[in-house]
């Protein structure tokens, strides 16, 4: 993966010394700086250098903005959690619920309602979205702020207010998709016969549906919820840019219009390393909700 | 295979939907004759203007007429969209035809490139490829192609498992047909069915992927008449001058919802793709 990263910011036309110095450098002056930028080693040489500097916490300075990399980096990581925390804890219950609702009415009315919201929330653009919300809840009802700009040093738990639209702006494509999961997978699981056998012995429907239903039909729910965290990095970078969120995504775009190349690279490993371990803590997940396939 | 037409004529909301991609197609087509303005013309006198009868949408911050505007960014997005999608289901189709004809060492090649493409986050990956490229329409279409190839060639690998070990392969072979033709001639016809749903459904996607690249600043420059852009551009207004936002917002989100809806009367029901 770090690979990779390296290779494609190496790729990125343009001389990062004459980045700096402008276009009226003297070459004297280029030279020296290549030089001291460490340009004129070898790419496998620099690639090895910027591992294991990345590595110790020296991520270097932004060319753009001209600060430490590594500080930038992270406050803007903590303000995305934030806000992806939020939109998480605002979707996991509602379409779990909804999902297992839709599957106990299947082809009735609620269903076809739930999937109708759920496809039109997939199929539009986040920042398509956001715009209708705004429009609907902060300057038809003025429920909450159009703006999620915070000061500058602020933490982002004291403008909670202003992170709703964003978290539910966030919150109306991840619902489609594990809605319809859990959807899927409860049809699955009720259909079976030992919910069958659990209605027949007289269980109360509430604990049919906990104890039989939920549990199962959550497994491949948990999965497409790690698999989302990875959609959900592309979603921040559009809902950020349209909030003015100073988060990572927004970080993220404003270093690849800027051709800043480390911090870049430095928002690419961190986007890369929260998507690996997303993924493995839904496994893990996986594990505890999942008996049969917990081994060694 | 199952014929397309009568499955469109049956849902009333699938045939809605055609009608709206069709009044944007038309838009697209025949903006200059019906916009009532020049869409990259200032008017400074008229600036953030409400819609009235004399702008429907009303102007934005330049004193552009909105509406004329909006006709006029329907062009782009239905020219890169459909080549995007082209791109796409072409060589996601010839590398999924490879990794289903040749077993062995090259097939698996191919599959394995793809999966570690498909790894990739979509967003860093477009951010990547457009930022190192520059944004321009032609970057924008090849990489909304590269981000389907992969997708595109596992519907075709999964359709070619089901038909390659059938007779009439064989029987191609042992009359000493070249591979290309086997694969053009023979296999591609009978597994065009489910290509041709993949692409109306990856239609859908290229409009979402590039309208949300025009607002990021990686798509058409300014000051292309752009949907996304149109947005990108405006949302410092929102809250003085909603309109500048809300009606390109809007014609995205028709042009978006009647694809899906043509696509899912194409299939006969919603299905889940990868994105």
């Amino acid at each position: 993966m770090s690979l990779g990263v390296f290779v494609v910011s190496e790729l990125l036309p343009g001389d990062v010394a004459i980045f700096i110095l402008g276009q009226q450098a003297t070459p004297e002056l280029l030279a020296v700086l290549r030089q001291q930028l460490g340009l004129n080693e070898p790419p496998p040489v620099r690639y090895v250098t910027w591992l294991t500097l990345f590595v110790r916490g020296d991520w270097g300075r932004s060319l753009a903005l001209q600060v430490p990399i590594a500080d930038l980096v992270l406050s803007r990581t903590v303000n995305s959690l934030v806000l992806a925390a939020l939109a998480l804890v605002l979707t996991i219950p509602v379409s779990i619920g909804l999902g297992l609702v839709a599957a106990l009415q299947a082809g009735r009315f609620a269903d076809r309602l739930i999937s109708l919201v759920g496809l039109s929330g997939l199929a539009l653009p986040e920042f398509v979205t956001g715009v209708v919300l705004i429009v609907v809840f902060s300057l038809t009802f003025h429920l909450a702020p159009a703006s999620a700009q915070i000061p500058t040093g602020a933490s982002p738990l004291s403008v909670l207010p202003a992170l709703v639209l964003p978290a539910i702006t966030l919150a109306v494509t991840l619902f489609a998709y594990i809605s319809r999961m859990t959807r899927a997978s409860a049809v699955e699981v009720l259909a079976s016969d030992y919910v069958r056998t659990a209605v027949l012995k007289g269980l109360p429907m509430a604990q049919v549906v906990v104890r039989h239903v939920l549990r199962n039909a959550l497994l491949p729910t948990v999965t497409v919820i790690g698999a989302q965290i990875g959609w959900l990095v592309g979603g921040l970078v559009v809902v950020e840019h349209l909030f003015g969120y100073p988060g990572l995504g927004d970080l993220l775009l404003f270093a690849a219009l800027n051709k800043d190349v480390p911090l870049l690279e430095a928002c690419v490993m961190v986007v890369a390393s929260v998507y690996m371990l997303s993924n493995l803590g839904a496994e893990l997940l996986f594990g505890v909700l999942n008996p049969r396939i917990r081994h060694a | 295979m199952r014929d397309a037409s009568p499955a469109i004529v049956r849902s009333p909301l699938a045939l809605l939907g055609l009608l709206v991609v069709g009044v944007w197609i038309a838009c697209a087509i025949a903006w200059p004759l019906i916009a009532p303005y020049d869409p990259n013309q200032f008017h400074f006198s008229a600036r953030l203007q409400p819609p009235s009868p004399s702008y429907f949408f009303g102007t934005d911050q330049f004193g552009r007429d909105i509406f004329s505007r909006v006709l006029a960014g329907s062009r782009d997005i239905l020219v890169v969209a459909p080549l995007a999608t082209l791109v796409g289901i072409l060589c996601g189709t010839a590398l999924g035809l490879v990794a289903g004809y040749y077993r062995g060492l090259l097939g698996e090649a191919v599959l394995r490139v793809m999966d570690a493409v498909m790894a990739f986050p979509i967003v860093t990956l477009t951010l990547l490829v457009v930022a190192s490229l520059g944004p321009s329409l032609v970057n924008v279409i090849l990489v909304i192609g590269l981000v389907f190839t992969p997708r595109v060639a596992r519907v075709v690998y999964a359709s070619m498992l089901a038909v390659r070990d059938l007779n009439f392969v064989a029987a191609a072979r042992l009359r000493g047909e070249s591979d290309a033709y086997i694969l053009i001639g023979e296999i591609l016809p009978t597994i065009s069915a489910p290509i041709v749903v993949e692409a109306t459904v990856r239609v859908g996607y290229a409009i979402f992927a590039s309208a949300t690249l025009s607002f990021l600043g990686l798509g058409v420059p300014p000051p292309a008449a752009d949907w996304g852009l149109q947005i990108a551009d405006a949302r410092t207004f929102i809250q003085s001058a909603p309109w500048t936002v809300l009606f390109p917002a809007l014609a995205i989100a028709s042009l978006v919802i009647a694809i899906n809806l043509v696509s899912d009367g194409l299939q006969g029901g919603g299905e889940l793709h990868d994105r």
